[in-house]
């Protein structure tokens, strides 16, 4: 468990850590090393060369601001976690947050290396996929913005070229009056999800929903949005028959194949029942 | 002496050093210019070697030496087989490289040694060895039958032994009995897990010609003897130093792992000091590993509960190779019957070879598995006859005034008879009963199930054959400077805490504090005559050692200051560091003492001064030492226990069941257990509760999962899950002290009782939460989310 041979390098600029990426195409980024370092010990992983973007000023970030959260790619997921400002915009991503590894893990991981590493399990990117939100890359011929839908491609691919660096993550804030969930299942605290479910939601004066979001993440190859349920609850008031529905509905987005940790009749089983308490949670908190 | 120390809370002395991260592990040992070893391991379950190629590895640079079976000389071996019994034939040992044939993915195939481990795991990545791959069989079913692919060619059905214990009459019992309860248990594979992996360190000094070996191992003086004997030296010469050791819990006494003969070895062929660090993933693939077995269990009754016969017939997976010989499954076999009565027993075991990493002992060693098939048998025999299942164990329990109580027929892991010599069973399951509050427990039930949630109670009893023989010693010496007492045994330590009880039991003798007591063992220089730390025994075997040579040092000492102090001896005590003439204030120190009797005087210290103001130590004529008289305050004494004594206890659990996540929660943990004498409850109770976590993690979260080819599948923390902290319920500890009659200090082995019951009080309390819904039996642990999908799904 040691890596094999690297170089290091810890650029000063964003252009910097391009170009460095440019030159050289077995060249990783470095952000807050709990996925890649571990992935290089067990030589997973075998970058030529390690780009530090820790000493890159100005990537540590979290603004809150028109509509969004802005989460800068050196923002530690602690931080983001303690952020009041970013809590008090959009709750669920503290909720999220506290099922991220543990507190030492999130004291180094950051938001954007989450979303970068793109584990079909992880929180962070289906949480941008449930707020709709969407990365900012730099590259060598300027920066782009990409949205979540559009980022995550499979299992640890996103749409990141090799030559690009994600320099932010924005995170829009939550629907006024808006309820919001994300309920997780794993068999230890901390683990990466066997499922888990996020929701926000709105509903109008009559109560009946206005605006519904649901996402996924663990049950698939890439963090998804649970359009089918979604459409199910539109305009209904909710009732149990609706919520069974809606769970129902979202199990056809399962595939992930049976593993050790769930069977795949129990996964699909177990994400109903977190679809339904995330559609009921959100209900309740929202006005 | 005012309080007496044996029975208090006190403080473990190693912790701060521990806790301020001051530990000495052998990681930390810092060996000049030393070299590093990486391995190279098979990625096959079973292949025959055509060839291998280390020219690659050799050439590269900073590669000090690669080793494979072709030069090790003296190495190129069979590894002993360290248990031998009748019951298996040719018993198959690992070589340190393989020659030929590999066995299992992971078993180490070539070594690499180098100037760093990053450079000797590049270095080993370019060995090239040629494999052809064999069929295999994993599982331990199926390799038993006839056209099952062979581990071994010499052992057909792949059956390494092949046991029959017979206690009673249990044929003719058979024939009366009213009532037969059948059931098929089964405990899957798992790892101990220590957070330190496993560590060898080894210098070579050719100027004196000795050998120093670090070995994070629990058996120093047994591995210094083998190293001795293969390398052909003077056991003199051979030191082998066990020092901080991460946990052991059974995984770091092999005898003879690869490495810890292979790394002295190269030490003494390259002239540099050697250094192999296992990592996690060679800690998974590489070392013991234990507890699959399959039982299937006949409880013959009347109808009145009372069990009049037992059958059980198991097989028991032992892996590639059987260095152990039968221990693991012997102790299931003859802990069948638990804590009750049973007088007619027919047990039944068959160990499997399985192309997979070695059986060893791991904490618990074949009781939980034992503890499984009985417990699970006795909560069906309830359900079928309509009892509860306090009132079936009620009513087979056995009674205080039974003990001893002899299972005549069955033999024990060490040789000797099973004989369960003391306890108060009825008293400890009354105890729970009223902890569980148990009588109301179905009204909470049914009202829990009112609204929506489903709750269990969880139940099991274990029984316990600690302090295993044949010996351990002890020596203890007032130091003539400073007064403190050293104490020496054979064993080690692995985070117990033998240096807080081994004080107290000598301190309660000689009258000091017991910080002032330095204990000082895993180390052969230091004492070298002994066994290891296995089996729930330190506390028993040496704790008994240590009290019989204090006890000696003490009456040397009061003879020695009455004589100083020209008193009687009857009117001397010893205290505060000090020997008084009782109710006065004349006093002389303990270190006054100690000099005192050494006849060598140079008045060079304090103490030294003290002692030549009170008359002579020894009253005799003649030469300074009398006949058949020592030098010092110093004794070493032995002690060697006439069979295990049986400690035991009941662990209880209200348990919640989501049916919807299939998620299990515990709400209460109680565990009533004795273990006789405490000498630290403070101590016990960490060693209880550790093992009930590492009982949570066999009965809920770990199992080594192999596919099809023998590949392991989570042989990383990721996937194999051993529980946090935040997995671990709060836990109820209540303490029953049932001396043993076999020991002077009344004491019981404590170590492993933890994990035994756990995995049956979780399958017992699920079962009972999901009765309701229709959710089944639960007879395989560990019970997973998946599991219960899959019962409540059958519903
Ligand atoms: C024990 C443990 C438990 C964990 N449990 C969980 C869990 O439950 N849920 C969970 O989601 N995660 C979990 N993690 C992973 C953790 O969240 C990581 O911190 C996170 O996945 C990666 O963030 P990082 O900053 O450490 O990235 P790094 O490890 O430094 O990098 C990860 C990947 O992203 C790339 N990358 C990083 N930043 C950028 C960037 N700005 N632009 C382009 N590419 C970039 C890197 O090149 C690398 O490929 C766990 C980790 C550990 C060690």
């Amino acid at each position: 468990m040691k890596p094999s041979l690297f170089d290091y390098v810890a650029p000063r600029s964003v252009d910097e850590a391009i170009s460095l990426l440019k030159e050289d195409s077995g060249a990783m980024i470095l952000a807050g090393g709990q996925s890649l370092i571990p992935a290089m010990n067990m030589r997973l992983a075998s970058p030529s060369r390690l780009i530090d973007i820790q000493n890159i000023p100005g990537l540590a970030h979290i603004t809150v601001g028109n509509g969004k959260i802005a989460v800068g790619a050196m923002a530690r997921h602690r931080e983001v976690e303690l952020h009041d400002g970013a809590a008090a915009a959009n709750p669920v991503l503290r909720a999220a947050l506290g099922h991220v590894a543990h507190i030492p893990i999130r004291n180094r991981g950051t938001v954007v290396g989450s979303l970068c590493h793109a584990d079909a399990a992880a929180e962070m990117p289906m949480i941008l996929v449930l707020t709709g939100g969407s990365v900012l890359v730099a590259g060598s011929d300027g920066r782009r913005e990409i949205a979540a839908q559009d980022f995550f491609q499979f299992h640890m691919t996103t749409s990141r070229q090799p030559d690009e660096m994600v320099v932010e993550a924005q995170f829009p804030v939550l629907p006024p009056g808006a309820g919001f969930a994300f309920e997780e299942f794993t068999r230890r605290h901390g683990d990466y999800a066997i499922a888990a479910a996020g929701c926000i939601l709105t509903r109008n004066g009559a109560g009946a929903v206005a605006t519904v979001a649901l996402a996924a993440c663990g049950v698939s190859s890439k963090p998804l949005r649970l359009f089918a349920a979604e459409q199910i609850l539109a305009g209904t008031r909710l009732t149990a028959a609706d919520i069974k529905a809606a769970g129902d509905a979202a199990c056809a987005v399962v595939t992930a194949p049976g593993d050790m940790h769930a069977t795949a009749g129990y996964r699909k089983h177990l994400f109903a029942s977190l679809v339904r308490r995330a559609v009921e949670k959100a209900a309740a908190r929202a006005q | 002496m005012s309080t007496r120390l044996f029975g208090a809370r006190i403080k473990r002395n190693i912790d701060p050093q521990l806790l301020r991260g001051e530990g000495s592990f052998i990681d930390d040992i810092p060996l000049a210019q030393a070299l590093h070893v990486a391995f190279v391991r098979s990625p096959f379950a079973r292949a025959r070697i055509n060839s291998i190629d280390i020219s690659a590895a050799v050439a590269h640079p900073g590669v000090a030496a690669v080793y494979t079976c072709d030069n090790v000389g003296p190495l190129d071996i069979e590894m002993p087989l360290l248990i031998p019994h009748s019951s298996m034939h040719d018993a198959r040992t690992q070589r340190p490289l393989a020659r030929d044939d590999v066995y299992y993915v992971g078993q180490t195939v070539a070594m690499v040694v180098a100037v760093d481990r990053y450079t000797a795991e590049d270095a080993a990545a370019l060995v090239d060895v040629d494999y052809d791959p064999r069929d295999v069989e994993i599982d331990l079913e199926k390799a038993i039958l006839d056209d099952a692919p062979l581990v071994h060619d010499t052992h057909e059905r792949n059956v390494a032994a092949h046991f029959v214990q017979v206690c009673g009459y249990p044929d003719s019992a058979i024939a009366q009995a009213e009532h037969v309860t059948k059931i098929r248990v089964q405990v899957d594979r798992s790892t101990a897990a220590p957070m330190e992996c496993r560590a060898v360190a080894a210098q070579f000094d050719e100027v004196t010609g000795e050998l120093t070996v670090w070995d994070g191992t629990q058996a120093p003086i047994s591995v210094r003897g083998g190293l001795a004997s293969i390398f052909k030296l003077d056991e003199d010469k051979v030191r082998v130093i066990a020092p901080n050791v991460g946990g052991g819990f059974g995984q770091k006494v092999l005898l003879f792992y690869p490495d810890e003969l292979l790394v002295p070895m190269a030490a003494m062929q390259l002239g540099r000091p050697v250094k192999y660090i296992e990592d996690r993933r060679e800690n998974f693939v590489g070392s013991s590993q234990e507890r699959t077995q399959i039982h299937f269990m006949e409880l013959y009754a009347k109808k009145t509960g009372e069990v009049i016969a037992l059958r059980d017939s198991f097989l028991h997976d032992t892996g590639a190779f059987i260095p152990y010989g039968i221990a693991v499954a012997q102790v299931a076999s003859t802990s069948i019957a638990g804590p009750y009565r049973i007088p007619n027993i027919w047990v039944e075991f068959k160990a499997i070879y399985t192309p997979t990493v070695p059986v060893t002992p791991y904490r618990g060693c074949g009781r939980p598995q034992a503890c499984f098939a009985i417990e699970r048998a006795m909560d069906q025999l309830a359900d079928e006859l309509g009892l509860d299942r306090f009132e079936i164990r009620r009513r087979n329990l056995i009674a205080d005034h039974e003990f001893p109580y002899d299972r005549e027929g069955l033999i024990f892991a060490d040789g000797l008879k099973v004989s369960l010599d003391s306890g108060q069973y009825h008293k400890a399951l009354a105890m729970m009963e009223e902890r569980l509050d148990a009588p109301s427990f179905a009204a909470e039930q049914a009202k829990a199930r009112a609204e929506g949630k489903h709750l269990g109670l969880g139940l099991a009893f274990y029984v316990e054959g600690t302090g295993l023989g044949p010996y351990e010693g002890g020596h203890v010496r007032i130091h003539p400077i400073t007064g403190k007492v050293y104490v020496n045994t054979g064993l080690t330590s692995q985070g117990q805490g033998h240096d807080t009880v081994f004080a107290q039991i000598a301190a309660d003798q000689l009258g000091v504090k017991p910080e002032d007591v330095i204990l000082v063992e895993g180390d052969t220089k230091a004492f070298d005559w002994g066994v290891a730390t296995f089996a729930s025994r330190a506390a028993v075997v040496s704790g008994n050692a240590i009290h019989k040579s204090a006890m000696i040092v003490k009456r040397k000492a009061l003879q020695a200051a009455a004589n100083m102090l020209e008193a009687d001896v009857g009117d001397v005590e010893l205290k505060d560091g000090a020997a008084w003439i009782k109710g006065t204030d004349r006093k002389v120190p303990l270190s006054a003492v100690a000099t005192a009797t050494n006849p060598l005087r140079y008045a060079f210290n304090e103490a030294a001064q003290a002692a030549t103001q009170f008359a002579p130590a020894s009253r005799h004529d003649g030469p300074s030492l009398d006949e058949g008289e020592h030098p010092g305050l110093e004794a070493t004494d032995y002690y060697s226990p006439p069979c295990a004594t049986w400690a035991y206890g009941v662990h209880g659990a209200l348990i919640e069941v989501d049916p919807e996540l299939c998620s299990v929660t515990i709400r209460k943990y109680v565990c009533i257990h004795d273990c006789g004498n405490m000498i630290n409850p403070m101590i016990v109770e960490g060693q209880v509760m550790g093992g009930i976590a590492q009982g949570l993690g066999g009965a809920m979260y770990e199992r080594i999962e192999f596919d099809e080819t023998g590949n392991m599948l989570n042989a990383n923390f990721v996937d194999f899950l051993v529980p946090y902290a935040t997995e671990i319920p709060d836990v109820e500890i209540h303490h029953l002290e049932t001396p043993s009659p076999l020991n002077a200090l009344g004491v019981k082995g404590v170590g492993e009782a933890g994990c035994i019951a756990v995995g049956a009080v979780v399958a017992s309390g699920v079962e009972d939460a999901l009765k309701a819904l229709g959710g089944g039996t639960f007879r395989h642990t560990p019970i997973t989310p998946s599991m219960i999908h899959a019962a409540l799904d059958a519903a």
